[in-house]
């Protein structure tokens, strides 16, 4: 089976991409400054809902019934969108779902398409897919459309070009589209915008992906912030949808909430700008040719899993990138994947689903377990659970190592309490390395602590010696 | 009222101060302590880090050694909260364990502790006493009402120090990024002393403040608590 794109080829592992990024005073800087921004708007537009809790819990709820019935629900689906004159396509992996895409742009004779942003697409490597196939993608997303030009990677699944300042931006778009451009926000969209508008006009073909289906009419539904996502949906001839087999909702009123869970939680919009919603096609009113490319990519594997199978009732919102201390520092291309930060932690490896693949094996231990990810998550996904049961999952994986003997050897000491206090005397005798109460250097691995940190020195008297002598 | 200490393996080893004080402070509010010998750790380490197997025979023996009383009280809301969220999925069923403030504040209903600690204080609330545990603000309300005590709010209390438990060695450039913007909180208060109700991140908060020279002190709220103005608080050398 061909390798699974949702990570990077060539992508180091998390700690060593964590060195590399940590160094970067302007990323630090720009990310310090953005996450900071939007988790205060996010926390002040969830504060005003009396009935926040509850929708969590609605929105948990809808997304487990969903992934229970997902094999019927799906059935439903195809049959409802075709129905409505859309053309259904199913694909069990990357290589699949771009294979049928290209397919159907060279049926178009298009060589160049339109798109709306998609983490679907982008997780599959359709770009690249279709580039190799003669097939130019342009992505209309400002975000999306700068790390584009930048060659660059994207680092946030909502803002992608989240690492990126605006004189960067400036430079990018100066060097690529060819025109002198202040460094104002109103200025730089204002070149997207006319860059792009030629590209709607005159492209047949779009490619989007959804934020949610409706199994029981056949709609898809896509939000964004621009409006130039609807243009793609509207102004082509083909439409072209590439959807994970998850983002489902059995019904209209099941999408009630969470067009009120999303916005508040990704953008921290009370309302999303643009919501764009299609069933099927519609004669003479917008894109004549509708195919909707349902992707598994490791889905059907994640849901066998009964804890990690939370992971797939994400709707993308990035609360918990915008939330986690070490996403804040380390940048969303330190996780090797389109997927970054808590979600990409438990998504990636289990898309993946090699724990012998190094790099998503190190994704699970890139949390301090501080749990901010699940107390804002709009589906209540328990992102600190699922990252010890994978943690699990790596360390069976990898076998017999230094540590997996160093922590049977400790719990074989904690098992008894003679044991753990002839351990603990031995260990106080670190003492003696300790100058002024403290101990500024230790061998490896500790070494890894007291880098930057001191340790107390052990004392003389352990709490247990002192209880004996004095209560025992 | 009889109450059991677990000490936990950190505090019992490197930091027993805490667990005197906790033993002095609970005694002074008229409860029995006892301290169960054949107590070791809590497992937590080994299940965060991926080691669950070896967690399980940890917690049957948190079980068996606590099983008869009806209270155990952890200075640590990380080590309580393993017992109370995780132990229930390793096939146990642990005794009623709580963080000490939530044993003070929702058991034994005080606030005012009858404490004098005439310093400059900033709290820090710990991930796991707030997340996992939901004790909120009662360890604010506690220390407001300690005599003599100049508390100051520490920004962005609620950001995680980096710690972690092995993550702090894993990931220890990252935890350090971490530790590096909670040192720079701290000494934003000016405060004297840095307090927590966990030893884990007190040990990291604490070991980072104390390679830069920075003139802060670590100290377990347990020992603010304890402190009164006829045996108050000393700094161990």
């Amino acid at each position: 089976m061909a390798r699974n794109p949702v990570t990077w080829l060539g992508s180091p592992t998390f700690p060593k991409a964590a060195h590399k990024a940590l160094a970067d005073t302007q990323l630090r800087q720009n990310l310090r400054k953005a996450t900071g921004t939007i988790r205060a708007r996010r926390a002040a537009a969830v504060a005003e809902m009396t009935d926040w809790e509850m929708l969590r819990v609605a929105g948990e709820q809808i997304k487990d019934d969903v992934l229970a019935r997902l094999d019927t629900l799906l059935v439903q689906l195809e049959e409802s969108v075709t129905a409505r004159g859309g053309v259904v396509h199913w694909a069990r992996d990357a290589e699949e779902a771009n294979r049928i895409v290209l397919d159907l742009c060279r049926a178009q004779n298009a060589a160049e398409v339109v798109k709306v942003k998609s983490m679907a697409t982008a997780e599959i490597g359709l770009n690249e897919a279709l580039e190799a196939g003669g097939v130019h993608a342009i992505e209309t997303d400002l975000a999306e459309l700068i790390v584009q030009l930048g060659d660059d990677r994207p680092s946030h699944i909502l803002v992608p070009a989240i690492h990126r300042n605006r004189s960067e931006i400036r430079e990018i778009f100066q060097r690529r589209m060819g025109v002198e451009v202040s460094d104002e926000p109103a200025d730089l969209a204002e070149a997207a915008r006319v860059y792009l508008r030629e590209k709607f006009l005159t492209t047949k073909v779009a490619i989007s992906g959804a934020n949610f289906a409706v199994a029981d009419t056949g709609s898809i539904v896509v939000l964004e912030s621009e409006g130039n996502g609807r243009m793609c949906l509207t102004l082509p001839e083909t439409l072209i949808t590439v959807m994970g087999i998850e983002k489902l909702v059995p019904t209209w009123q099941d999408l009630e909430v969470f067009l009120q869970l999303l916005p508040r939680s990704s953008t921290a919009e009370r309302m999303n700008p643009y919501t764009s919603v299609w069933t099927g096609v519609t004669p003479g009113d917008g894109p004549q040719q509708f195919h909707l490319v349902l992707i598994d990519n490791g889905r059907t594997q994640t849901l066998e899993d009964s804890i990690g199978r939370q992971a797939l009732r994400c709707i993308r919102c990035s609360a918990c990138l915008n939330v986690c201390p070490v996403y804040e520092r380390t940048g969303g291309q330190s996780y090797g994947s389109v997927y970054p930060g808590p979600i990409g932690a438990i998504l990636t490896p289990q898309l993946v689903g090699d724990m012998h693949d190094k790099q998503a094996a190190s994704l699970p231990f890139a949390s301090s377990l501080c749990g901010a990810c699940f107390e804002v998550c709009p589906v209540r996904i328990d992102i600190p659970s699922v990252l010890t049961h994978l943690r699990a999952e790596v360390v069976e994986a990898k076998g017999r190592t230094a540590e997996s003997v160093a922590m049977s050897a400790a719990a074989w000491i904690f098992a008894s309490a003679s044991r753990y206090e002839k351990a603990q005397k031995a260990g106080s005798l670190a003492r003696f390395l300790a100058k002024d109460g403290k101990i500024t250097s230790l061998p490896w691995p500790g070494s890894k602590w007291t880098s930057s940190r001191d340790v107390p020195a052990p004392p003389q008297e352990s709490f247990r010696t002192w209880w004996r002598k004095n209560r025992g | 009222m009889k109450v059991a200490l677990f000490a936990t393996c950190l505090t019992d080893t490197f930091f027993p101060s805490t667990a005197r004080a906790v033993v002095r402070l609970l005694e002074r509010l008229g409860c029995s302590v006892e301290f169960p010998l054949d107590q070791t750790c809590c497992g937590q380490m080994h299940f965060n880090t991926g080691y669950r197997e070896h967690a399980k025979p940890l917690a049957r023996k948190y079980t068996d050694v606590f099983q008869n009383y009806d209270y155990v009280v952890a200075p640590s809301g990380s080590c309580a909260g393993m017992v109370r969220e995780i132990h229930p999925t390793l096939g146990t069923s642990p005794p009623r364990t709580f963080e000490l403030a939530e044993f003070l504040v929702d058991v034994l209903g005080v606030t005012d502790v009858g404490a004098w600690f005439p310093h400059r204080v900033t709290y820090h609330p710990t991930c796991h006493s707030l997340r996992m545990l939901g004790v909120g603000d009662k360890p604010m309300a506690l220390l407001r009402a300690v005599k003599g005590l100049d508390l100051v709010e520490l920004p962005d209390s609620t950001h995680c120090c980096g710690f972690g438990g092995t993550f702090a060695v894993k990931n220890a450039e990252t935890s350090t990024a971490m530790l590096a913007d909670k040192m720079r909180c701290v000494l934003d208060t000016g405060a004297e002393v840095l307090s927590a109700g966990d030893n884990s991140c007190l040990m990291h908060i604490g070991g980072g403040l104390s390679r830069l020279r920075a003139g802060v002190r670590p100290v377990h709220l347990a020992e603010i608590l304890a402190s009164t103005e006829e045996d108050p608080w000393r700094a161990t050398p």
